[in-house]
């Protein structure tokens, strides 16, 4: 695991801090006018606050915490339909344990699980498959989530299961992409946006290109990074360079993972399984067009929402919020979750409100867990 | 219902447990007799174990009492069992108050199926556990439920120590300034048993540290005698004992990053798991606050012990936001260390 130490440094980060800093006095950037800065991804976000890089970094930069948390910008609806696919008595349930405490409008999969569903939490859609193989007189529905990261192995788990004729086995497609809620972000007037920390694992499937139009169209610098604390604060430095120079490029911090053109074996499973949805419900963001996937009619019979008669094929519906939850306001980053008038009180992670105090990349569930909101942490050093 | 010492050996037929085992009958005696008196060789043949030892007639000594369950799966994997952990458990939760275990009962619950030669094997490794803590199991109990109402086997113990006069070891006592300790490597058991699940296609060399803890911290308390207060960082691994130390002693902990004694092994696992090794369960690891002037006697103590070779310093208390549990991270940066909600569940992207 020497790969993970060397990107722990502390005599490294030193050094890109120092440059940070320079950078940020060299553009003028303050607490009352500060450089914002989007890290689209959950994970970056988590790491940021793990780490405590809020607090190391100057006052001149201010983190906006992007939609990149899959379970956190699903609609309330999508999880109600979970629910009630799970709930009928032939059926298995699969899911990743991250959306298990997801608030629903009436429950979440863990309280329907505690009321007799048959829910299981898997690592992988390959285990729902397995589980599928051995229970072939019920039927294995597989929860499909998440962003182009995890959208590959649930194509290749559909490929399979058509070779193997399972006849048995569905996926309730939940599959989202990152460029459209980027460009619909952009386009809202009232986001104030200076450059991105652009997301690493989904770009290890897409490559850098499918941001070109951040920086050719609408004229900001993204900087594609990875995870660990070295590897984001020297991204938020690509950055920084990038706004003083008055450069608006796509550049690659995390070339030792991502490839220029992403992943040629998974984009092929993609885009054999899958096709854009004319358009997909986000939290916070509404309809945003081409911004889902759906299965191809060539595999119309792994397709849960055919299967049950459920989700988009049987017509959108809506759900409303639950009242005084503002994930929305907080997902697009109009406001921090501190922001919002629920957080620490209505809303915590033991008695969660919205998906945002619940997901492992929720960025409210970051604020909570590391305290970033603690005044004394700064004040007692 | 005690053990009864074995009648005739060898009369259990089969190789697992079925219902009639929990029936009453003859073949409950047998299964009692064969598998588990035979082993623990609980002293008289009365329903109840009569006990008696020197230091419970010493003026000021305190009796302490605990119990807990295991259900842990799988019930075997490298570097012990659930019979392993079901004294270690016990023993350590009576030795971190600052008792010296003396006795403990053993309570099965063993699913219809399940194999003899598991149970035979948990029960070897019971008694060799309890040999080596100095405890004795001294009576039991089982029961057989149908398949499917129980996971192989769950045991129960309980155990009884004795605490000797003057000796006052809670989190109460801990003082800004006091020095905190761990005896080892971090997360181990946790990374052990979701490798050896089996789930993640795992594979590592990483082995439980389940080991009974009770001569450690006599080991402990003779180099520092104003040690203040020690926990066993099981569930909820070591970022859970501390937020319940800090809330009981109303002060703050500030641990090092830095000086966290984590396998590369465990670590790795987490960064791909997104989990975080602070919260992964130990059996076999305790957190212990020492006052700053007797921090470098405890570690050397601890050192000086097998099961302390890898004593660190990893934090101090201070004053500041009682009850609060903050790192100091590898950059100088500050984060809180909060008490886990639910279960760690891996990430998904």
């Amino acid at each position: 695991m020497r790969y993970v130490e060397e990107f722990r440094d502390p005599v490294a980060a030193k050094a890109v801090l120092s440059a940070i800093a320079a950078v940020v006095e060299e553009i003028g950037a303050t607490a009352r006018n500060p450089v914002h800065i989007m890290e689209i991804c959950g994970g970056h976000t988590h790491a940021i606050f793990r780490y405590g890089l809020d607090r190391l970094t100057p006052k001149g930069i201010e983190f906006i915490h992007g939609p990149g948390c899959p379970v956190c910008v699903l609609p309330m609806s999508r999880i109600d339909e979970c629910v009630e696919i799970a709930e009928r008595p032939e059926v298995i349930f699969c899911t990743f344990g991250d959306a298990m405490r997801v608030p629903g409008s009436a429950k979440s999969l863990m309280q329907a699980k505690a009321d007799g569903a048959d829910i299981r939490m898997v690592y992988s859609p390959l285990d729902a498959l397995e589980i599928a193989r051995r229970n072939p007189d019920r039927e294995v529905v597989f929860f499909g989530l998440g962003f182009e990261t995890t959208t590959p192995s649930t194509a290749l788990s559909i490929q399979q299961a058509a070779r193997e004729a399972l006849g048995n086995f569905t996926v309730f497609c939940n599959h989202i992409t990152v460029p459209p809620p980027i460009k619909a972000l952009l386009d809202d007037p009232h986001m104030i946006l200076d450059g991105f920390v652009g997301p690493g694992h989904v770009s290890m499937v897409i490559g850098t290109h499918p941001y070109d139009f951040i920086a050719e169209t609408y004229g900001k610098p993204i900087v594609v990074a990875g995870f660990e604390p070295l590897d984001l604060l020297q991204s938020v430095l690509m950055v920084l360079r990038q706004i003083r120079d008055g450069r608006a490029e796509v550049e690659n911090q995390y070339a030792r993972v991502v490839p220029e053109h992403g992943n040629p074996v998974s984009l092929a499973a993609i885009a054999d399984v899958y096709e854009p949805r004319p358009s997909f419900e986000w939290r916070g963001l509404g309809e945003i067009d081409a911004s889902g996937l759906r299965i191809r009619a060539k595999y119309a019979a792994f397709d849960a929402e055919e299967k049950f008669g459920v989700g988009y094929g049987a017509g959108p519906r809506s759900v409303a919020e639950p009242e005084g939850c503002a994930c929305g306001q907080v997902m697009t980053g109009r406001i921090k979750p501190t922001g919002c008038p629920q957080y620490g009180t209505g809303c915590t992670p033991e008695m969660p409100l919205g998906a945002l105090m619940v997901s492992s990349e929720g960025a409210c569930a970051a604020y909570f867990q590391y305290g970033a909101t603690d005044d004394h942490l700064e004040a007692a050093e | 219902m005690n053990m009864i010492p074995p009648l005739k050996p060898a009369r259990l037929r089969g190789d697992r447990v079925t219902m009639a085992h929990g029936g009453g009958g003859k073949a409950m005696r047998d299964l009692i007799d064969e598998i588990f008196t035979a082993v623990f060789q609980p002293p008289g043949s009365e329903d109840q174990a009569r006990l008696t030892a020197q230091a419970l007639g010493t003026p000021g000594a305190q009796l302490a009492f605990t119990t807990d369950s295991f259900v842990v799966s799988p019930p075997e994997f490298p570097g012990g069992d659930i019979g392993k952990i079901a004294v270690c458990g016990t023993v350590n939760d009576l030795a971190v108050g600052g008792a010296t275990p003396l006795w403990l009962s053993a309570a099965f619950i063993i699913e219809e199926g399940c194999e003899f030669d598991l149970l035979r094997r948990i029960v070897a490794s019971m008694q060799a556990e309890a040999e080596k803590a100095g405890v004795r199991i001294v009576t039991g109990d089982t029961k057989v439920v149908e398949r499917g109402a129980a996971d192989k086997v769950f045991v129960t113990t309980s155990g009884i120590g004795v605490i000797p006069p003057g000796r006052d070891m809670q989190a109460a006592r801990i003082q800004p300034g006091d020095v905190a300790l761990v005896n080892g490597v971090l997360g181990d058991h946790g990374a052990t048993i979701l490798a050896a699940r089996g789930d993640m296609a795992l594979s590592t060399d990483i082995a439980s540290d389940c080991q009974s803890l009770n001569t450690l911290i006599d080991a402990v308390l003779q180099a520092a005698p104003n040690t203040r207060a020690a926990r066993d960082a099981t569930r909820g691994g070591v970022a859970s004992a501390l937020n319940e130390m800090a809330e009981a002693a109303g002060v703050q902990i500030d641990i090092d990053e830095t000086a966290l004694p984590i396998r590369a092994e465990v670590r790795g696992m987490c960064e791909v798991l997104g989990l975080d090794p602070l919260y992964l369960a130990n059996e076999g690891t305790l957190v212990i606050f020492v006052p700053p002037d007797e921090a470098d006697a405890a570690r050397a103590a601890m050192q000086a012990h097998e099961a302390g070779r890898g004593a660190t310093i990893i934090g101090q208390a201070r004053t500041g936001h009682a009850g609060r549990v903050t790192m100091t991270t590898l950059f100088g940066g500050q984060r809180l260390v909060d008490t886990l909600v639910g279960e760690q569940l891996p990430r998904i992207c």
